[in-house]
């Protein structure tokens, strides 16, 4: 009996939990990804900096002259539009329409992938040209106007010009390719009904992610395409 | 981490949404539009970073919910980006991308 008594004296009751910040584990793993992801992208950018300006007095090939605006402008557009329908595609699920959270969704993974053929087919224009990572192919239109025009195509630094480009815009080529597979991942998730307007914890997070995506091409399109 | 449902933070209604994305669209036009006008091309690169600066913000605010979600996360995320935005900035700086001349 003694023994027993002892037994229960030495027993403490379970600390009280920690309130801790009021948020579920998959969110908070997504932004701590995503600020992971913050000095990823920048430290990309960083080093374009560096060997952009780094490299004056020779000069960077003019915003234009090579990249073609109007058709990342429209890509941006359709980055944008993708967002719109994303969270379209949440505010649908949590007003419990799952219906309709589908539709959004199927919307978001076409702009999506529409961004990586057009992405695609961009790189595929460049190389065709003569844009390639390691500068200006020889023979090429490009090395052509390059040594009839220096300055304006920035003969003297286009192969650093050609990796920067290619590396910060393919890693971001690669996240978009990413978001449109989980997010079709998460599209079938929704059709096998896995989301509720009590439990859509995937939609919101695959969301963050896909915000994401779209907030590093406003500064690639302005730092890479018009600066 | 407590386990809770998601959908806690109220999200703003279908027009907000549609109004940033018009805003967004806007400011992109602009953007595209200040890069045309010669006029601009002294200050070409503070407009456009300021432009970029401002739709990077309404994305983060309204799209990814930081306004109405939890500070935890605003502190979590805003963090790094205060420090890319120094160094960004910083380099830039250093290394003259605000005197270019074009």
């Amino acid at each position: 009996m003694a023994h027993a008594t002892a037994t229960v004296d030495v027993m403490r009751p379970p600390a009280p939990a920690e309130r801790g910040v009021d948020v579920y584990n998959l969110k908070l793993g997504m932004w701590v990804f995503l600020a992971s992801e913050v000095m990823f992208f920048t430290a990309l950018i960083g080093s374009y900096i560096v060997l952009r300006f780094g490299a004056s007095p020779n000069p960077w090939a003019q915003p234009g002259k090579v990249l073609s605006i109007q058709i990342t402008a429209f890509n941006t557009f359709l980055l944008i539009c993708s967002s719109v329908s994303m969270v379209k595609a949440y505010a649908s699920i949590a007003d419990g329409n799952v219906k309709l959270m589908k539709v959004w969704l199927l919307v978001t993974i076409l702009c999506g992938a529409t961004f990586v053929g057009i992405q695609v087919y961009e790189y595929t224009h460049l190389i065709h040209h003569g844009f390639q990572p390691s500068g200006y192919r020889e023979g090429s239109e490009l090395a052509e106007l390059a040594a009839a025009n220096p300055v304006p195509y920035g003969a003297a630094t286009a192969g650093l010009y050609g990796s920067t480009f290619f590396t910060m815009t393919g890693f971001h080529g690669f996240h978009v390719t990413c978001g449109v597979i989980s997010m079709t991942y998460v599209f079938i998730r929704a059709l096998r009904g896995k989301y509720s307007q009590q439990d859509h914890r995937g939609i919101e997070v695959i969301g963050l992610y896909w915000h994401f995506v779209d907030l590093v091409w406003i500064i690639l399109f302005t730092i890479v395409y018009l600066i | 981490m407590r386990e809770s449902p998601a959908g806690e933070h109220a999200h703003p209604t279908a027009g907000v949404y549609l109004r940033v994305a018009a805003v967004l669209v806007i400011l992109t036009v602009i953007e595209v539009g200040v890069f045309y006008v010669p006029a601009f091309h002294p200050v070409l690169v503070p407009t456009l970073l300021i432009l970029s600066a401002v739709k990077f913000t309404l994305v983060v605010m309204f799209y990814m919910h930081l306004k109405m979600d939890s500070r935890f996360f605003t502190f979590l995320f805003g963090g790094p980006l205060l420090l890319a935005m120094v160094m960004t900035m910083g380099l830039m700086f250093l290394f003259g991308a605000f005197v270019l001349k074009r």
